[in-house]
């Protein structure tokens, strides 16, 4: 949660200073973000490669635990492509690509503005940013309700880390394992999905 | 795009190498921060000077919200799907 604030409040710096002018305009004509997103996909591939819980992936892999992360995606794709049906203002690919976030809300939202430009880069920030908050506030109600893998669903690529306190909390630690891997998979997986997708 | 992918798989092939190098990885988590902040900076300057997008932050802010709740609402069913057939039975 504090790490969404953080990220939050930079967007609404640079929000602020784009539209009170305040850079100079040559700064603005040069394309730093691709360069800025070069160095964060390699550095994002260091911490993956090198996180512990990476070990987890290939220690506790099999059949049943893979179910976890196919499911979220499925579950997901249905439910966006739903969206796009009932609304025109985002298309199916757009949805699809958005949904591809899985609440990795950073990440996705610069690599979704890098292709398809600011309008759907900010959809994405928003939309992943309320998948992480409806995560923790919702995880007790879906833990009651809808089976104890739901919190882990509903989280994402979150369920590794931000989310995974409150997930264990309310559905036993003997499923932590499953959130991170879940977790784990979704988060390396959201690159190469938006890539496909877009 | 394909860059960006080459770039992070060649990370983690890194990152599998390194995973015993502490004060590297401390660094990198580090400068990973910051290039997020940075982008996230970025895409916030170049919305900020964007008409297009101002003008219909509501708008975008409501879809935005929508898209999450039904993408939630999928993986939640499906899930208890999976939970229900897979994983219920074993607790028992």
């Amino acid at each position: 949660m504090k790490g969404s604030i953080i990220i939050l409040f930079f967007f609404v710096i640079g929000l602020f200073t784009g539209i009170y002018d305040l850079l100079p305009e040559h700064f603005l004509q040069n394309d730093y973000s691709l360069y800025a997103l070069y160095l964060l996909m390699f550095l994002v591939g260091i911490g993956i490669g090198s996180n512990k819980k990476s070990l987890i992936l290939i220690r506790s892999v099999n059949f049943k635990i893979i179910l976890v992360p196919l499911s979220v995606i499925t579950g997901t794709y249905i439910g966006v492509s739903v969206f796009s049906l009932l609304q025109d203002n985002l298309s199916l690919i757009d949805s699809l690509a958005v949904g591809s976030g899985f609440g990795y809300y950073s990440l996705s939202s610069v690599l979704i503005s890098e292709v398809s430009g600011d309008m759907l880069g900010v959809i994405a920030l928003l939309s992943n940013i309320t998948r992480e908050i409806i995560t923790l506030l919702l995880t007790p109600v879906f833990a009651r309700y809808f089976g104890k893998l739901a919190p882990i669903s509903s989280g994402g690529a979150t369920a590794m880390d931000t989310t995974l306190p409150v997930i264990t909390k309310y559905i036993g630690s003997d499923y932590a394992i499953i959130s991170v891997f879940s977790g784990v998979v979704l988060t390396i997986l959201v690159p190469f999905l938006i890539a496909i997708i877009l | 795009m394909i860059t960006v992918l080459v770039l992070m798989t060649f990370g983690i092939l890194i990152g599998w190498f390194l995973h015993k190098k502490d004060k590297i990885l401390k660094i990198s988590s580090e400068l990973t921060n910051w290039a997020i902040y940075l982008l996230l900076f970025l895409l916030g300057l170049s919305v900020g000077t964007n008409e297009e997008i101002l003008n219909n932050f509501d708008k975008i802010g409501y879809q935005s919200i929508l898209i999450t709740v039904f993408a939630v609402i999928g993986s939640v069913l499906v899930s208890w799907l999976t939970y229900i057939l897979f994983f219920k039975k074993n607790e028992r």
